[in-house]
């Protein structure tokens, strides 16, 4: 325990404990956006082709944090696009032009990244790791938070009508087209800030769970926005501080975390649960 | 956006309002990529009427409804509502939306649906005024919904599913209202309410607009219909349009 608390007083610790807080409640905010669209899958291969942005810039521009980050938007745009474009010019399912494209982009960007000699890296990449955060990198999640939590609360009316009811928000003359780009470009953007937290591959059960547990919680749409901010930042910090006494991986311990969450409100949400399902 | 259509009350039966609220249609051409799904439509129908858009699949109701809600843009001719643009008066239109295209799993309360139709006239940011809640109660209770208005859309049936949207047609104070297929699904006793709805709305000086494909209850639910097979066959009084002769070449053309 000792060690914990001296633990807790070095800068690194503190900063992966705000790292986590923020990211998680950002992440989980976000998440209200992915559930209402009902669109986790396609996001989730989406976090995946970031992974070969990432190798690409590094190959290009070099190990600079800017090229990184910039490499993980432009994959995820070119990727989401891309398969729009294939699946619009082809017989091609959407579905289907994204899983063949998101997976060529991951196995490219791999042996890419194999070629450059950072074995090491691609672990954090894949899995993320958060002690590695700098200032800067805190100072990215926390504009980025602030940008998303700003946006989507001063623009939560028109929001939620063009999630639930695109041809009449249309009619009610909101821009649904621009409002479609935005809630892209703010999950990419949010992808990108929780990449070195979790990692590719678990970013998406932060960019999920929160707001799906709320889902089974509550009736109002909005509250999926704050109720997943919180569920998604508490939880991050509660993963935290499992995770140094457990010696468990702490971008794991985050998703372990908020698929706990889910499995309880899963089975004893007052309303939706499983038991209350079954005692009707 | 206050304007003077909220004191507006268009009280059917009379010959002035026909007159002042009538949609017409001139020649409008509309599809989605090379081919033409309209051809040349032209028409006009008045407020205070019912009308049914009949014809097979692909013969172009739901492009006719988008055309009107301005969800599609015309390729050429115009859309007038009383002498103007209808694309000038969008906060006149309401659609709604086909029963299986809704989420019924969105997590929304009935009263939060309905609020949603004031959305034009409050805008993003300002709170509700006391006269946007009265519309959104009166809308309620104008459809029976107050006792089921803190209920999740899903726990509802067919029936109130379909007026929970025309509740929010009712608090957007729409002269239009675009529904899609909105019998679809309904059992005898469920059309039988929603089309002694639709016929109270417009004789409240409302212009009802539906797409429909059941042929035998069309002369009973609707008193316009529009025969269309991407060009418009007939169109006036349903008993009159409604002709074994005007349904074989809408539906069977040699």
């Amino acid at each position: 325990m000792n060690d914990f608390l001296q633990f807790l007083n070095e800068p690194l610790a503190q900063r992966s404990l705000w790292a986590c807080g923020v990211i998680g409640f950002s992440n989980g905010f976000v998440s209200a956006l992915v559930v209402l669209r009902r669109s986790a899958l396609q996001i989730g291969t989406l976090s995946c082709a970031l992974l070969p942005g990432i190798a690409l810039a590094i190959l290009l521009f070099g190990l600079f944090q800017l090229s990184i980050l910039l490499g993980a938007v432009l994959a995820g745009l070119m990727v989401g696009l891309g398969s729009l474009f294939v699946s619009r010019t082809s017989r091609m399912e959407h579905d289907t032009a994204l899983s063949v494209l998101h997976t060529t982009a991951f196995a490219l960007g791999y042996i890419i990244l194999i070629t450059l000699g950072l074995q090491q890296k691609i672990d954090d990449w894949l899995f993320g790791n958060i002690m590695s955060m700098g200032d800067a990198d805190l100072w990215i999640a926390y504009i980025i938070g602030a940008l998303a939590v700003l946006s989507i609360t001063a623009l939560q009316r028109p929001l939620l009508i063009t999630l639930f009811d695109p041809r009449a928000a249309a009619t009610m003359g909101i821009p649904t087209r621009a409002f479609n780009y935005g809630i892209f470009a703010l999950i990419i953007l949010v992808l990108v800030s929780s990449l070195q937290a979790v990692g590719a591959f678990l970013t998406l059960g932060l960019l999920v769970a929160p707001a799906a547990t709320m889902y089974l919680l509550t009736d109002r749409a909005a509250w999926l926005f704050w109720g997943g901010g919180l569920i998604g930042g508490l939880g991050a910090v509660a993963a935290f501080f499992l995770s140094y006494p457990l010696g468990w991986h702490l971008g794991a311990t985050i998703i372990v975390v908020l698929g706990t969450l889910f499995l309880l409100a899963y089975l004893f949400s007052p309303k939706y649960g499983l038991l209350r399902l079954c005692r009707k | 956006m206050v304007s003077e259509h909220h004191d507006h009350i268009c009280w059917g039966g009379g010959h002035h309002h026909h007159t002042r609220h009538q949609l017409e249609l001139q020649k409008v051409t509309a599809g989605y990529t090379n081919e033409p799904v309209l051809h040349d439509i032209s028409f006009t129908a008045g407020c205070g009427s019912t009308l049914a858009l009949i014809g097979p699949n692909g013969a172009g109701k739901s492009t006719l409804l988008n055309a009107l809600a301005g969800l599609l843009p015309i390729w050429s001719g115009a859309i007038l509502w009383n002498n103007s643009a209808l694309a000038e008066h969008r906060h006149e239109i309401a659609y709604l939306p086909q029963r299986s295209e809704v989420n019924w799993q969105f997590p929304i309360t009935v009263r939060q649906l309905v609020e949603m139709g004031r959305y034009p006239a409050v805008g993003a940011w300002e709170a509700m005024r006391p006269h946007d809640k009265e519309i959104v109660e009166k809308a309620l209770c104008t459809l029976g919904l107050q006792d089921l208005q803190h209920r999740q859309i899903g726990a509802l049936s067919g029936g109130q599913q379909q007026r929970c949207f025309l509740a929010r047609a009712l608090a957007q104070e729409a002269h239009i209202l675009l529904l899609d297929e909105p019998f679809t699904g309904l059992d005898v006793p469920g059309t039988e309410a929603l089309s002694q709805i639709l016929r109270s709305l417009a004789a409240e000086g409302r212009l009802v607009i539906a797409s429909h494909h059941d042929l035998a209850s069309a002369p009973q639910i609707f008193d316009q219909a529009l025969l269309l097979r991407k060009q418009l066959i007939a169109c006036g009084p349903a008993q009159e349009v409604l002709t074994p002769e005007n349904l074989k070449r809408t539906f069977n053309p040699a």
